[in-house]
């Protein structure tokens, strides 16, 4: 078994509401990422989801004419009070992407160190650390003999399994995912799906996803978006995994879940 | 029977599609078209021609000591004509042009492209391209009315404070500091920084955001994203945009007439004294006056800058078009 490195915190939206421009995109989200927990969130395209997951990293505020109200409290401090670093938020709450992204000019070694460099961090025993992170992204046996490697010489699976392990090597208390395996095969999801419910051990999970199978393999509880035409998209339905795809409360959750659109 | 397959059939024929003319109008635009396409390649093919025709009398006369010797004495009874100050003196002024303008640009580059809102940077970007468009005897001129004597007090700081550095020492204790390869380098600068801008800003422009947004979500900041994901990831398509600076750089001619004194007596490497050298400009310099025998002479001398801008700028363009196996999708 591996040791959970991390320690894992609560992270919790309230009242969030996102703009771009002139445009509202989300209102008044309230939803809360327990610690040690997978939490799922899933609705059609353009409900805001994943604007909703960048705003719980403080990624939102890179795109021009952003806005937001809210708060979104990391075990009770708010990761947009004045006196937070964006940078300081940013190592507490990774993120892995929809496409994978390693930076083709690095090796898969310098790859994990990437984000201790980037941020400016010391870094004391760089190949225990790499090992440990390539280890608990599920990838270290299949290339821990060409660490030296560029990163694109890996397969897409390979490649998105690097950046979580690029992410797990800032020991980050929450992680986001947004979509992760979208633009992979069905091995490489599952093994995914697998390294997800062995992380939730030691940190905080959130997840975006379109596959309705994938959100009750991997997650504890799940938020339903949804936003009608020419209105903020918001949450519709949110608790358990079991509850929102079994017993649903809202008739739109249960036309969703059971594919009647989106 | 009548469906069997017949593989490998005679009886089936390719045809040829064709792709000519659709009608008696095409016949004669393609004619145009192709006459007037091959009307410039010729003009290029007789002017290497030509330049290598009227070139050769000197270059057989003077052989390799052309490009290697410091020496021009084309009128005496054995003619000397000799490049090298001349050519050392391009090859100087291009580097110094180069190093003064790569940071401008690459800094305008990512203003542009990362930094600035959408119509402020169309207007950063026009202003620059107009820099381009400038033709050079106004960066001439402006060169020795306005810009050499403030260049000149930056010379005087730069040898008062790193005078132990070659590059900067003068041997002259009253040195003027007019007409050095260092104010020529900075009216080069001038010149190509737009040259190097518009190429960084469309590489920039085709690196894939999600490598900035992996970079910023692992917690960089702005400046090590740049130092450790965009300049990595851009630098070959760079290298390429400043090889194009260089290029024209080096083919410069009428604007560093100005600003420079052009002497056989080689610098170099001492960039704040009063002489230097440079091939297109002394060109221009002699050929006015020149004499039968000069003439060969200043035709051996274009024949090497062209020869060396033209090796440049292929350079160039095999490094731009390999140098953006990132581009987003």
């Amino acid at each position: 078994m591996m040791n959970a490195t991390g320690t894992a915190s609560t992270l919790s939206a309230e009242n969030i509401s996102v703009w771009f421009g002139e445009r509202q995109v989300l209102q008044d989200v309230n939803l809360v990422f327990p610690a040690n927990q997978v939490t799922a969130l899933i609705g059609p395209s353009g409900c805001g989801k994943s604007t909703f997951l960048r705003t719980l990293n403080r990624m939102h505020e890179l795109i021009p004419s952003a806005g937001l109200a809210g708060r979104v409290l990391l075990d009770g401090e708010d990761i947009y009070d004045p006196s937070m670093d964006a940078v300081d938020v940013r190592i507490k709450i990774g993120m892995v992407f929809q496409k994978p992204n390693p930076f083709p000019t690095m090796s898969i070694k310098e790859n994990i160190l990437s984000g201790l460099k980037l941020s400016g961090r010391k870094i004391t025993d760089a190949d225990e650390l790499v090992e440990t992170s390539l280890r608990r992204a599920s990838i270290w046996n299949e290339v821990k003999d060409r660490l030296g490697d560029q990163a694109l010489s890996l397969s897409g699976g390979q490649q998105q399994r690097l950046c979580i392990a690029r992410s797990l090597a800032m020991n980050p208390e929450v992680l986001l995912m947004d979509e992760p395996c979208s633009a992979l095969d069905p091995g490489s999801t599952r093994r995914i799906e697998e390294t997800i419910q062995e992380l939730s051990a030691s940190m905080t999970i959130v997840i975006v996803t379109h596959n309705m199978q994938q959100a009750q393999r991997v997650s504890d509880q799940t938020a339903f978006f949804l936003a009608d035409e020419n209105t903020p998209g918001g949450v519709v339905e949110f608790g358990s995994t079991e509850n929102v795809f079994n017993q649903p409360i809202d008739p739109r959750t249960n036309d969703y879940v059971n594919g009647h659109f989106g | 029977m009548a469906n069997e397959q017949k593989t490998g059939s005679p009886e089936v024929s390719k045809r040829k599609l064709s792709s000519g003319p659709l009608s008696k109008g095409d016949k004669w635009f393609f004619r145009v078209t192709s006459i007037s396409a091959n009307f410039a390649f010729v003009l290029v093919a007789l002017i290497v021609v030509f330049l290598f025709a009227n070139a050769w009398p000197t270059l057989s006369s003077q052989g390799f000591s052309f490009l290697t010797g410091s020496n021009w004495n084309p009128d005496a009874k054995h003619p000397v004509m000799q490049l090298g100050p001349m050519l050392w003196g391009s090859l100087l002024i291009g580097f110094t042009g180069v190093l003064l303008a790569a940071p401008m640009a690459i800094s305008a580059a990512y203003l542009i492209v990362y930094l600035l809102p959408k119509p402020a940077a169309r207007v950063a970007t026009t202003i620059i391209d107009l820099l381009a468009a400038l033709p050079s005897v106004v960066i001439g001129l402006w060169g020795i009315a306005v810009f050499t004597p403030v260049a000149v007090n930056w010379a005087k700081i730069s040898n008062q404070l790193l005078g132990w550095i070659p590059i900067f020492h003068v041997k002259d204790p009253n040195a003027a500091f007019t007409d050095s390869p260092f104010i020529a380098g900075w009216i080069v600068a001038v010149m190509i920084v737009p040259i190097i801008t518009s190429v960084t800003r469309e590489i920039f422009s085709q690196m894939d955001d999600g490598l900035i947004n992996g970079a910023l979500a692992l917690g960089g900041s702005r400046f090590s994203v740049f130092r450790r994901v965009i300049m990595p990831t851009s630098s070959s398509g760079i290298i390429g945009g400043i090889l194009l600076g260089l290029g024209r750089a080096l083919g410069e001619t009428v604007a560093i007439l100005y600003v420079l004194q052009l002497s056989f007596k080689i610098n170099f490497f001492s960039l704040l004294e009063s002489r230097g050298g440079a091939v297109a400009s002394w060109i221009l310099a002699r050929f006015g006056e020149a004499s039968n025998s000069e003439f060969h002479g200043l035709m051996a001398a274009g024949l090497v800058i062209f020869l060396v801008t033209l090796a440049v700028n292929m350079l160039a363009s095999f490094i731009v078009n390999r140098a953006q196996p990132w581009r987003k999708n």
